[in-house]
């Protein structure tokens, strides 16, 4: 008997007792679709950090010098120095230097974010102007009062012509030069949008501060961040003659960390469903339990008419693992619906644009394990019905 | 002088049951030719179930032997006695035994299936033996939608099916009228006279004179062993069907 006889018998036996069947799949459509939900959940949720990441660029490095109480301090000379040294790690430099209190005319915007930043900055985020220019390298070696502003400000309180006009930053005045293509999706207070940057000479005399203590550094490759995090360790721990008065943060080790972090939330949560799983083969075991002992006299016949132990236990293992594997399937189904389901409700609950992304490999995987488990619970079963004597099996009623 | 096709040879079978040793079979000797009609009687507890069991492969003896078609039995494995049962045997039981759930055609199919007949062939064979047991035209119906007389005929048909040497009919007019055991019998010599061996296992004497030999057991021993017409044939037998 070859194997294509087997499951179209086992699809028939699976047929006659519709109900009792699918009773007996959902354990295993549950289990499925609740792991395909919730490592969907996790994919949806990486993408999102992944994204965030991006827009705020993976290929950069923060650091932050806290060198005041040590003796030694390490000038932006010195920090350019070590970018320069390093050119296969080190791409590009901008000191960041904090302000806040703006005013335009007569308003005072608390939450536009104010910061002194070099000419290279603006090409380490990719941003771009739209109007205007951008701060250039003479504006830093003068510290000129000029500044660019986000589209947001420009709009809203210059009604898109802010060329020249003055933007205050802690009482002082700044003519604007330039204007930055809008960067977020949408223009609101407190937004990528709602920004103004100063020459970090400028902005850094402003603040009174003697060192600029941040800096933002790109990497050539996203590749080489973990070494060009080290080289830079290295470098600042020779000028401070210690490791603790600064802090080097890649971005993309914070991104891999965080989504470390999400993976094992994600593990724990998609093994908690899976026990679901296993209740699922127990069931089927249960219910194969059952039919082998309803069917006894059907395998006394078969054996009496020539089936071999081999074929009996193929019969009720692909019986088992065919009623698996379809509760797979339904589950897969059901997993992708449910999926579809939460993105709209994440979308409108949170505001977000997060998408529950079953992949690919965890749908092979969901209806791999399904047939396994069929198989695996179907064995004891199917090893029982094979070994029935078929003249006790005969004899039967 | 042609082999026996079936020889048991000081044949034992005994069970345990508690501390009493039961000798279901108790030294057994005889054989039967290719192409014999032998009726193996006696009450219950003679031991023709045990012989049955014992011929149709399903058992195997304690001590001494079984030769069928000269190959020993005792000494195969449960593979080969399922192979052997597909292959030499063909099973008629007294409850039919038919598959409720497949169909007329596929229940006799599956002897066919399981010696691995493709499926074109198998269903031109199993309508072929249908066609032999006068049921063609109920090949699509379900076991339970016929009399008790049609599903012993595609019984009948089930076990042609697979053209196997010897035909083992286990009591196959104990549910039936007689009107319908005399067709069933008539069904049994005339597979006969084909040329096949055929063995019936009953208790009742009015049903074994259908064959012209009978073998008679008591207390797991031949008792007679001659042609039905022979003194002391009947003798010990129940006179009419219980």
């Amino acid at each position: 008997m070859s194997l294509g006889e087997s499951f179209t018998m086992a699809l028939r036996n699976i047929r006659a007792s519709k109900m009792r069947t699918f009773l007996t799949m959902l354990g295993i459509i549950i289990g499925i679709a609740s792991v395909m939900v919730i490592v969907g959940l996790g994919n949806g949720m990486e993408n999102y950090i992944t994204e965030s990441f991006q827009s705020m660029g993976t290929n950069t490095i923060s650091v932050t010098l806290m060198g005041r109480s040590s003796s030694r301090s390490v000038s932006e000379e010195q920090m350019y120095e070590i970018v320069e040294e390093n050119s296969r790690y080190f791409d590009q430099i901008s000191p960041l230097v904090n302000l806040s209190g703006v005013k335009i005319g007569t308003e005072s915007l608390s939450y536009t974010s104010v910061t002194g930043v070099s000419e290279d900055y603006f090409n380490m985020k990719q941003y771009t102007i739209s109007q205007g220019r951008g701060l250039q390298y003479l504006d830093m070696e003068d510290r000129l009062s000029v500044c660019v502003i986000g589209e947001y400000l420009s709009r809203t309180y210059f009604g898109g012509d802010a060329l020249g006009k003055t933007v205050r930053v802690g009482g002082r005045p700044y003519t604007v030069v330039g204007v930055m293509t809008q960067e977020g999706d949408t223009l609101e207070e407190g937004g990528a949008d709602d920004c103004v940057f100063l020459p970090y000479t400028t902005a850094a005399r402003a603040s009174g501060m003697g060192t600029i203590s941040s800096y933002v550094v790109t990497v050539t490759s996203e590749d080489l961040a973990y070494q060009a995090k080290e080289v830079l360790e290295d470098a600042l721990t020779e000028l401070y003659g210690s490791d603790s008065v600064f802090s080097v943060i890649s971005m993309t080790e914070m991104l891999d960390a965080m989504n470390s972090m999400v993976d094992v939330m994600i593990t724990i949560l998609a093994a908690i469903a899976a026990i679901s799983l296993v209740v699922g083969g127990i069931g089927i075991m249960n219910i194969m339990l059952v039919s082998v002992t309803e069917r006894t006299r059907e395998i006394g016949i078969r054996k009496a008419l020539g089936a071999k132990e081999r074929t009996i236990l193929l019969q009720f293992v692909i019986e088992a693992a065919t009623t698996s594997a379809a509760g797979g399937l339904i589950g897969i189904a059901l997993g992708y619906a449910l999926s579809s389901a939460a993105t709209v409700l994440i979308t409108t609950l949170l505001e977000t644009s997060m998408a529950v992304t079953p992949s690919a490999a965890s749908i092979t995987m969901a209806f791999g394990v399904s047939a396994a488990i069929g198989v695996l619970f179907g064995y004891l079963p199917a090893k029982k019905a094979a070994q029935l004597n078929p003249i006790d099996a005969l004899r039967y009623e | 002088m042609m082999e026996p096709l079936i020889v048991f040879d000081h044949l034992c079978k005994f069970y345990q049951m508690g501390d009493e040793t039961v000798r279901a079979a108790d030294d057994i000797s005889f054989s039967i030719d290719r192409g014999e009609f032998v009726a193996i009687v006696g009450k219950s507890g003679s031991g023709k179930s045990t012989c049955m069991n014992i011929i149709g492969c399903l058992d195997v003896p304690t001590s001494g032997r079984y030769l069928l078609h000269g190959a020993d039995v005792g000494s195969l494995s449960k593979n080969e006695l399922a192979e052997t049962r597909n292959k030499m045997l063909g099973f008629i039981f007294q409850q039919y035994n038919l598959l409720p759930k497949l169909s007329v055609l596929e229940n006799v199919e599956v002897p066919l299936m399981y010696a691995g007949v493709p499926r074109g062939e198998r269903r031109r064979r199993a309508e072929e033996a249908l066609e032999r047991v006068g049921l063609i035209d109920k090949r699509k119906n379900r076991p339970n939608q016929l009399s008790g007389g049609q599903q012993q005929r595609v019984s009948i048909a089930r076990a042609l099916a697979g053209d196997p040497p010897v035909i083992l009919a286990d009591e196959p007019t104990g549910a039936l009228d007689s009107k319908t055991s005399r067709e069933v019998l008539g069904m049994l010599q005339q597979v006969h006279r084909e040329g096949r061996t055929v063995v019936l296992i009953t208790h009742d004497n009015s049903i074994a004179v259908t064959a012209p030999r009978i073998i008679r057991l008591e207390d797991g021993k031949v008792v007679y062993d001659g042609p039905a017409h022979g003194r002391n044939a009947l003798v010990g037998g129940e006179e009419a069907a219980g």
